[in-house]
């Protein structure tokens, strides 16, 4: 068996992707997706540390997770279509409408 | 074995983040994206989390990603295509990435909490029906509050995406 560190790292690693497709991407779609990449990173320490301490609430956890995940993405594709209806642009830093 | 396993799928994983995240094309960011959820439902069933995993299959692989492609193909994404990464100076955003990934790593790696090797045992076999006896029993409310949740997103994403009136 792999120890848990090696999970833990790979949650990491995950982690650190996923927030540099958040912070650095000018792609609306690819952000969201970014996003994704994070919450899953995370769903895998979840587990990871629920299956190693013998505690099955890790993945009770994880499923609130991703139903949570399930509720974002509909939000923010829905979002998206408006916005590329309304403006007709995928740029992230052309979404200066609330700029006062 | 086991170990082998999951450096297979944990490098491919890796591999497939990192092209979502570098890829010019959403479309062949969205496929990698599949690729990596994948093998990390595979890591799920290296976790003895088969539940989790399909789970994982069903509603990332075949629900999320499906819609992502789907508004992918209902808008045009060339143009978004030309210019991957935000103008200007990205140079504090990666510095606080960096930061980050080094933090998170000296922190796992120095302490010896995360060392353990093997899984504690678990109670009794038949684990999904103690995890479903829990999800319904103790977690009750947190699962009724999810299923409003998504009902309150599924409206609110109806109406969002609904062309306007006149």
């Amino acid at each position: 068996m792999a120890p848990l560190w090696w999970y833990i790292v790979l949650g990491v690693v995950l982690f650190v992707i996923g927030a540099a497709g958040v912070l650095l991407r000018r792609n609306i779609l690819v952000v969201l997706m970014s996003l994704e990449l994070l919450l899953n990173s995370v769903n895998i320490n979840f587990i990871a540390f629920g299956h190693y301490y013998g505690d099955f609430r890790g993945q009770i956890f994880a499923i609130f997770v991703i139903a949570i995940t399930a509720a974002e993405v509909a939000v923010a594709l829905g979002i998206l279509v408006a916005l590329v209806r309304n403006k007709s642009t995928l740029k992230v830093d052309d979404v200066t409408m609330m700029k006062g | 074995m086991d170990q082998g396993f999951f450096l297979l799928f944990a490098t491919v994983s890796v591999i497939t983040a990192l092209i979502v995240v570098l890829a010019r094309n959403p479309v062949h960011s969205a496929l990698a994206l599949m690729a990596c959820f994948l093998n990390i439902s595979a890591i799920f069933v290296l976790l003895e989390a088969p539940l989790l995993a399909v789970i994982q299959i069903f509603v990332y692989v075949g629900a999320i990603m499906v819609l992502f492609l789907f508004v992918i193909m209902m808008i045009d994404v060339r143009e978004a295509a030309l210019q991957r990464f935000l103008p200007g100076g990205n140079l504090p955003a990666l510095a606080l990435l960096v930061l980050l990934g080094v933090e998170m790593l000296v922190l796992v790696l120095w302490s010896n909490r995360f060392s353990v090797t093997e899984p504690v045992a678990m109670r009794g076999g038949d684990e999904i029906r103690q995890l479903s006896t829990a999800l319904f029993s103790d977690y009750l409310l947190p699962f009724e509050a999810a299923s409003v949740i998504l009902l309150a997103a599924l409206v609110g994403a109806i109406v969002l995406a609904r062309k306007e009136q006149g």
